[in-house]
């Protein structure tokens, strides 16, 4: 039966995406992360999204998704001049993560939206799979 | 009592179809935002016809998709070995996604609601079919 896959496939989806507002929530704690002692910043973290083929039994293939990756953003943090900072450095400059709060919150609008469509996915095949049980009933 | 299940027969290759497109359709949202991906759908008219052996429907296709078998049909997109069929992307994207969420969104909504009707029409059927079977009597 085919269409239990449905499950599979939406289901890689959502726990793909929620692997995602995971880094975002991650992302946006640390917006204001000052570099510890070892001068070294929180970086921001992205997932990379891979498509997986997934055995349906009649080999057709069906297609879910996976995260294959964490990346971390290298870019520079953001530097602002603060001398009265215990973390300033000797040019009395505080290095923050490199967090681009704007680009997070774009993504998690993204990823619960998406995250929104498998669940209604989910949702029709389930209400479909009870109505072909009932078949033949009336 | 082959004319009996003929319809029977039909609508349960239908149903077959449906739900294979249906999974296919819910590949492609799951997909939504993985970069790469290429959308994909089924040509439902044709893998109908091809599943139920129509004879004079299927020497319509082959006038109409060249000699053959393995010739890819002048159109958008070239067919699979599954017969499905790539999406023409509507709008390009920088992670070369061809996922159009509206489209699928449209077509996962068309997909189910004539996944619903043939399921009706099977009950229709199996009803049909067992009040001839009674006697008048049992009214």
């Amino acid at each position: 039966m085919s269409m239990f896959k449905i499950f599979d496939i939406s289901g890689s989806a959502v726990s793909s995406q929620s692997q995602r507002l995971n880094t975002v929530a991650s992302n946006l704690a640390n917006v204001d992360t000052v570099a510890g002692p070892d001068g070294k910043a929180y970086k921001a973290r992205e997932v990379t999204f891979q498509t997986v083929l997934m055995n349906t039994g009649d080999g057709s293939p069906g297609q879910g998704v996976r995260v294959s990756g964490v990346t971390e953003d290298q870019s520079p943090g953001r530097k602002v001049h603060d001398p009265a900072n215990p973390s300033a450095d000797a040019d009395g400059y505080v290095t923050y993560s490199n967090v681009n709060a704007v680009d997070e919150m774009v993504n998690m609008i993204s990823a619960s939206r998406s995250y929104q469509n498998n669940i209604e996915v989910m949702n029709t095949a389930k209400t479909l799979l009870m109505k072909t049980l009932q078949m033949g009933q009336g | 009592m082959n004319r009996m299940t003929n319809s029977l027969d039909f609508q349960a290759q239908a149903l077959t179809l449906r739900a294979e497109r249906q999974r296919i359709i819910a590949g492609n949202i799951a997909n939504a935002d993985t970069p790469g991906y290429v959308a994909r759908d089924m040509d439902f008219a044709a893998a109908l016809r091809e599943a139920t052996g129509n004879q004079a429907a299927g020497s319509m296709m082959t006038g109409q998709m060249g000699t053959s078998p393995g010739q890819i049909p002048i159109g958008t997109g070239s067919t699979t070995e599954l017969g499905l069929k790539y999406a023409a992307p509507s709008q390009t994207s920088l992670d070369s996604n061809t996922v159009d969420m509206d489209r699928e969104r449209a077509s996962f909504v068309e997909n189910s609601v004539k996944y619903e009707a043939t399921l009706r029409f099977i009950n229709y059927d199996v009803r049909n079919m067992l009040d001839s079977m009674k006697s008048p009597s049992q009214g």
